[in-house]
């Protein structure tokens, strides 16, 4: 049977001239028309492949039916029964990296914007009035550490199938990178906050300003509780270990987009400072260079490249947030490596950056980058964000010196997710080294499944 | 939310808080720090513990009046709350395998070698402290440190109380006569950077306590990098206490004076004072 042709619905977004000077969301979403005609592309495919790239299982045709009929609550129960934050994931999943790669109509006119209608869905069920839950409490407890996308994904799990709840967040605030990193052009910090709220509904309790391994320890939670899980992502950012780099004006995007988003350095009147370049140099392309470039022209820069060995094809970020930061005035300098820092009176005040060609394919596939000799240049610059990843932070590994680790203090786990401690299970970041939001939650699931398989619960579909 | 138990007034412009915090202050050792925010919209300040009491649930930190954050924690009454309090953060400091030490706190750090005197008076082998300041008034925890301490010295630079002259004249002097293993020295970076040239020539090991700026304090931002040995250490997870000998003082320092302009500016716009 032929397929009519129905172009996929664009995204309505802000005009980058506009965005690049506020922190508004730069994609406004469809509304409710919108969101069902999109859903009304999908083709219900027996074997739903787009499902097989969700690592969360989301049954999509079936949530994208419902929405077709205008049942947005139905689709929204549907989608939560696999996923807890799906005003999140249709912001930030790379779902053209997963379902919507797999969509039959990719290949014709557009794969269905799964995304898109997902977050239209989500935002819907966060309008709806709370609601109080009815779940009967099995008198088993649990521990998670860390409240970023794994511990809210296993938490939420847990607590609907009458689980006890306790998530320990070091901030003073719960999302993790949700909060501190993603910056609220992408992720309004309201939604995060609504999402919280609809895991307290479901009777979770936070405790937050407590580092676990500091405030408590893991052998405290050991002994008030049946499971542990830890979601203590990969905070510790990275550095190049090159000459200059500690001077004043170089910082990690961690640093920078924590003081501007957790700490609201955007809004003049924080008590918290951050800095302003008017020559900003993002050393790094993946998602978090995006965001902290993206973010540096907000606060006013005045130029703001990126500086990245590798070349476009090569660039780790989702194309998405590569065409809106080159829309916004983002300038791309590739295939180039910085060689050292160089400053005045202790401030940063120019790179000095080699040229780089691509060799052999390495161990991850991708062409290695190889130094042109001679190739020397300068760029100008008095801010330098370094994003080149983040690796688990060792604060719980060191007090806790039972956990087996890999390379980079990830944390070792069976197929359940469980560490080389019975009853402690891991995922997320900590787990993977740095990686997205959705491997992240599929990892919080997973380990929550594995926990109630251990208390003898089944599994709540709610 | 944590509860200001007790304030108390100890130098001008400088305020001892001690704050209601059970966790923190049944985890807390000696040369650890945290951090707190006085309302939501607050920045996160770090400050090195003075005391803790694990039974009674408190710990004690000593606050100087000089930014917009700490005046604002000023105004905060006995009684009052604020908003977030977390620790106990930073690498304990272990002493306990030097037999001869000297504890020199300078400034408003002098209270922060309380907690590691009273460490170690508690294990029958009190140090020897010198206390620093640039008047009698400046003076702090006179009472608690000659309770714990072998001998105390005090210093000022008016000769307003004890001997006129720095915390390094004293130790001088005290170097000279040897027997001394280890020095620990706490306050401004100008103080334990001489103290550090100072030790450097005995071949005494040094210990000093960063203050560097920092967010989260637990590894996460990277701003309280310190090259210590050539090599970049965080403050927050690897420290705050370093081998004086071994710290790349210049580059501290410039790191420390990476916000101050910003921070004028905000005190200026939010308070209308001229500073």
């Amino acid at each position: 049977m032929a397929i009519e042709k129905k172009n996929r619905n664009s995204i309505p977004e802000q005009a980058p001239e506009v965005r690049a000077h506020n922190f508004e969301e730069v994609a406004l979403g469809f509304d409710a028309a919108l969101a069902q005609d999109e859903a009304s592309r999908c083709l219900n495919c027996k074997n739903a492949p787009c499902m097989k790239g969700c690592p969360v299982g989301v049954r999509i045709p079936e949530f994208l039916a419902l929405v077709k009929e205008g049942k947005f609550e139905e689709a929204g129960n549907v989608i939560k029964s696999t996923n807890s934050l799906p005003s999140v994931c249709g912001r930030v999943c790379p779902q053209e990296e997963q379902c919507e790669k797999n969509c039959i109509r990719a290949r014709i006119d557009g794969a269905v914007s799964i995304g898109g209608v997902e977050r239209f869905v989500g935002d819907f069920m966060l309008s709806l009035p709370p609601r109080s839950h009815k779940i009967q409490k099995t008198g088993k407890r649990a521990a998670i550490v860390g409240s970023g996308p794994a511990g809210l994904t296993c938490a939420a799990q847990l607590a609907a199938a009458g689980v006890d709840v306790t998530v320990y967040e070091a901030f003073h605030k719960t999302g993790g990178v949700l909060v501190y990193g993603i910056p609220e052009f992408r992720l309004p910090k309201k939604l995060v906050g609504a999402e919280v709220d609809k895991l307290k509904e479901l009777g979770v309790k936070f405790s937050l300003d407590t580092v676990v391994g500091k405030t408590v320890t893991i052998e405290e939670l050991q002994q008030d509780n049946d499971a542990i899980f830890i979601g203590s992502g990969a905070g510790l950012p990275m550095f190049m270990g090159i000459p200059g780099e500690n001077l004043n004006g170089v910082l990690s995007a961690n640093e920078y987009l924590t003081r501007v988003n957790l700490m609201r350095a955007y809004d003049s009147n924080a008590a918290t400072p951050v800095m302003h370049g008017k020559n900003v140099v993002v050393v790094g392309a993946g998602n978090v260079a995006m965001d902290a470039a993206r973010t540096a022209l907000r606060m006013g820069a005045e130029t703001v490249s990126i500086v990245y060995r590798r070349g476009r094809e090569e660039m780790p970020a989702r194309k998405e947030e590569i065409r809106h930061a080159e829309q916004e005035g983002i300038k791309f300098v590739l295939l180039s490596n910085p060689v050292c820092f160089e400053g005045e009176n202790g401030w940063v005040n120019r790179i000095k950056c080699i040229k780089m060609e691509l060799g052999e394919p390495d161990a991850s596939g991708r062409r290695s980058p190889v130094e042109i000799k001679g190739s020397e240049f300068y760029i100008d610059a008095d801010m330098v964000i370094v994003a080149l990843g983040t690796s688990p932070n060792p604060l719980i590994k060191d007090s806790f010196d039972k956990l087996q680790t890999a390379k980079k203090g990830i944390l070792v786990v069976d197929e359940n997710m469980m560490t080389s401690v019975d009853g402690i299970y891991a995922g997320g970041d900590a787990v993977t080294g740095a990686a997205t939001v959705i491997l992240a939650m599929g990892a919080g699931r997973k380990a929550a499944k594995a926990i109630l398989e251990r208390f003898g619960i089944k599994e709540s579909n709610n | 939310m944590n509860k200001i138990l007790k304030k108390r007034t100890l130098a001008p412009k400088v305020n001892e808080y001690v704050i209601e915090a059970p966790a923190v202050a049944k985890h807390a050792h000696p040369g650890q720090f945290i951090i707190l925010r006085v309302d939501e919209e607050g920045e996160r300040i770090p400050f090195t513990i003075c005391d803790y009491d694990k039974e009674a649930g408190t710990v004690t930190i000593l606050v100087q009046e000089v930014g917009y954050s700490t005046m604002k924690l000023a105004s905060v009454p006995e009684g009052g709350y604020i908003a977030d309090f977390v620790g106990p953060l930073g690498k304990p400091t272990d002493l306990t395998e030097y037999k001869n030490i000297v504890l020199v706190g300078g400034g408003i750090g002098s209270a922060v070698i309380y907690p590691q005197a009273k460490h170690l008076f508690s294990l029958g082998k009190p140090a020897t402290i010198i206390v620093g300041a640039r008047n009698k008034d400046l003076i702090m925890y006179e009472d608690e440190f000659r309770a714990a301490a072998k001998e105390l010295y005090i210093a000022t630079d008016d000769g307003s109380y004890g001997v006129k002259g720095f915390v390094t004249d004293v130790l001088k002097g005290l170097l000279d006569k040897g027997g001394i293993d280890c020095v620990m020295a706490v306050g401004p970076m100008p103080m334990m950077r001489a103290v550090s040239a100072l030790t450097l020539n005995y071949g005494v090991k040094t210990v000093v306590s960063m203050n560097p700026i920092m967010v989260d304090g637990t590894g996460m931002c990277g701003g309280c990098r310190v090259t210590v040995g050539g090599k970049t250490r965080y403050a927050c997870v690897d420290g705050p206490e370093f081998d004086g000998h071994e710290i790349d003082w210049q580059e501290a320092m410039q790191r420390l004076s990476a916000y101050r302009d910003q921070e004028k500016e905000h005190v200026c716009r939010l308070t209308g004072e001229k500073r």
